[in-house]
């Protein structure tokens, strides 16, 4: 063979094999997203959204308390951690320059972002659960905004810094203070895009399940907004109902994890949409 | 007139006085992030000293398990960690290069966009869901097609024969590490085809000039100018591996156990973690858990701190 056509094979032979990988990463999320709607359609009725999980050996039954439980733990969390991530993403976009702590702020900041959750929840049982004798629903709010905080500081930093210094300065010539340019020119020209990263922030943590796992645990029953309890939430009773032999709860086991994948990936595609709305904008 | 003056004077103040408060409420905030990872650093510790005091460093290499009788070591553990992590890489790597290499230089620019966003999407699919598929779907799966065929050919070979030896149980190292290399997918393709695309376009037209194949192109002119950023990537996709824990859990079998075949149940430090942490019913249980929580800490840590650190040079060297 001669160098040439060598080189044209290696070269074909490496192109086909990216194509077969793309092919296989597509593959793989299409069937996962199959399995879920085969096994998960037929658990989703009236009775799935209106009743309480059932007990082991039961029939029929819903997720009413998990998923109400699941709502509560993640709005509780992102309205904690979403204001404290914008406000240090603010810290390290407006005022970090010269400030020798942003950059290690910044290097801790992305650290976390990867580290992983179910050392959040290690971290929240010695910091509150010990302490306060119990599970509760308060230490999973917690633990889920500790994990809320990273992400919304990278977005919000990255956001404001796509602000045109510009618009600063047209506001500062004005006599603007500067905590009013930040807020009223800053952060509105920069909304879309930390929507985009709270939303972000949701669609990570509502379908977090180890950092819950030892800090609310999980109910059987309803408990309203009991918050210094063991509260029922989706991927914790997804978790116990999928890993036990009774048909019933693997049943509803598969029901949940279609509802949460949808309503995550639901929330993921519109923060893109969103972000592009924005990049159309400018 | 006077009133108006000293008006004016009162806003202006206030508005200062209000700056120093929005700058102070920033900066508490920003620090709170340190204090946060602080915080996770003392508590495990904390935690982790009467089982560190107990078994010391005989603990990281010592393979019992047995709760009623207070003994432990984390080995299988490390072990089961490092195992499957390594399958991810292993796996996953090559896979995230052929998604990087097709995204950037093969595809049409209008697809561009959709499968990168797809790819993506891979990451925001919770962990549960990979778990409970993992346990329903690909296992069963595994067992029925992949690993018989595994242990009867490579079981077979000398020398890594081990690795493959067994029954084929669908549950185990092989199967986690699978599951792990797809998840860490999407955050390796996203920095590879990030960094790909800082590559100038004169450096890669040079190459296309003087005759070159794209293959070529990737492997003489991308991969060496992103080295850095390559390899921060891979970092970082190890560093979710490494701490992955609910799909793990689902697929890996939790047997405490030092088994050196990958087709055998095992177990990791998160998968442990997510099974006994509230099973853990004596001071000296629990406090085991801590110690496994700041091994698994200390090291994926240390592996996102260096993935950091690539990715910041890899900036710089862009910027340049």
């Amino acid at each position: 063979m001669s160098p040439y056509a060598r080189r044209r094979l290696v070269n074909t032979t490496v192109l086909t094999l990216s194509f077969a990988a793309t092919a296989i990463g597509l593959i793989w999320l299409a069937a996962i997203l199959w399995t879920l709607l085969q096994n998960g359609i037929t658990a989703i009725d009236f009775d799935f959204f209106t009743q309480d999980t059932p007990g082991s050996g039961g029939d029929g039954g819903g997720l009413r308390n998990a998923i109400f439980g699941s709502l509560i733990m993640t709005a509780l969390g992102t309205v904690v951690g979403a204001p404290i991530g914008i406000l240090a993403g603010t810290f390290l976009a407006e005022f970090g320059r010269g400030n020798p702590l942003a950059p290690a702020v910044r290097f801790i900041n992305d650290i976390l972002l990867s580290a992983p959750s179910i050392i959040v929840g290690v971290f929240v049982y010695e910091a509150m659960v010990l302490r306060m004798g119990h599970y509760s629903a308060w230490a999973g709010s917690v633990a889920l905004a500790i994990i809320v905080i990273p992400v919304v500081i990278r977005t919000t930093e990255n956001m404001l810094n796509l602000v045109p210094g510009s618009l600063r300065e047209a506001a500062y010539a004005l006599g603007t203070p500067k905590w009013q340019v930040i807020v009223f020119i800053t952060y509105r020209a920069a909304m879309q895009g930390m929507l985009t990263g709270v939303l972000l922030a949701v669609a990570r943590v509502a379908g977090e399940t180890a950092p819950l796992l030892f800090t609310v645990v999980n109910n059987q029953f309803w408990q309203g907004v009991a918050m210094d309890a063991q509260m029922a939430n989706l991927p914790v009773v997804i978790f116990q109902f999928a890993m036990s032999p009774d048909h019933n709860w693997q049943r509803l086991a598969w029901g949940g994890a279609l509802i949460i994948t949808f309503a995550i990936l639901i929330l993921n595609i519109s923060a893109r949409l969103l972000a592009n709305l924005r990049g159309f904008s400018k | 007139m006077v009133d108006a003056v000293i008006g004016k004077s009162g806003i202006g103040t206030r508005q200062n006085s209000l700056d120093v408060v929005f700058r102070a409420a920033t900066f508490f905030f920003a620090i709170l992030v340190l204090v946060i990872l602080f915080g996770i650093v003392v508590a495990l510790i904390d935690g982790a000293l009467p089982a560190l005091k107990q078994f010391g460093w005989a603990f990281i290499v010592d393979s019992s398990w047995d709760p009623v009788k207070q003994i432990f070591g984390a080995f299988p553990a490390i072990y089961g960690t490092l195992i499957t992590s390594f399958i991810a890489m292993l796996i996953g790597i090559p896979l995230a290069f052929g998604i990087a290499i097709f995204i950037t230089e093969l595809c049409p620019p209008w697809l561009k966009r959709p499968i990168g966003t797809l790819i993506e999407l891979l990451a925001a699919i919770p962990s549960i869901i990979y778990g409970i598929w993992g346990l329903f779907v690909f296992a069963p799966m595994l067992q029925t097609y992949v690993q018989p065929f595994l242990s009867d050919t490579l079981g077979e070979v000398p020398l890594i024969g081990f690795l493959f030896q067994g029954p084929p149980l669908g549950v185990g190292m092989l199967t986690a590490g699978i599951i792990l290399s797809i998840m860490v997918l999407p955050f390796i393709t996203s920095v590879m085809r990030d960094v790909f695309e800082t590559v100038p376009t004169v450096l890669k037209e040079s190459a296309y000039g003087i005759g070159a194949t794209t293959f070529e192109v990737v492997w003489n002119i991308v991969l060496p100018y992103t080295r850095t950023g390559v390899i921060g990537g891979i970092m970082l996709g190890l560093g979710r591996a490494l701490g992955e824990t609910m799909a793990v859990t689902f697929v890996i079998g939790n047997a405490h156990q030092f088994m050196t075949s990958l087709l055998a149940p095992g177990t990791t430090i998160s998968a442990t973690l997510a099974n006994e942490f509230s099973e853990a019913d004596t001071p000296m249980y629990l406090s085991v858990m801590f110690a496994l929580g700041l091994i698994l800490s200390v090291i994926t840590l240390l592996v996102l701190a260096a993935a950091k650190f690539m990715l910041i040079r890899m900036e710089r060297q862009g910027g340049t």
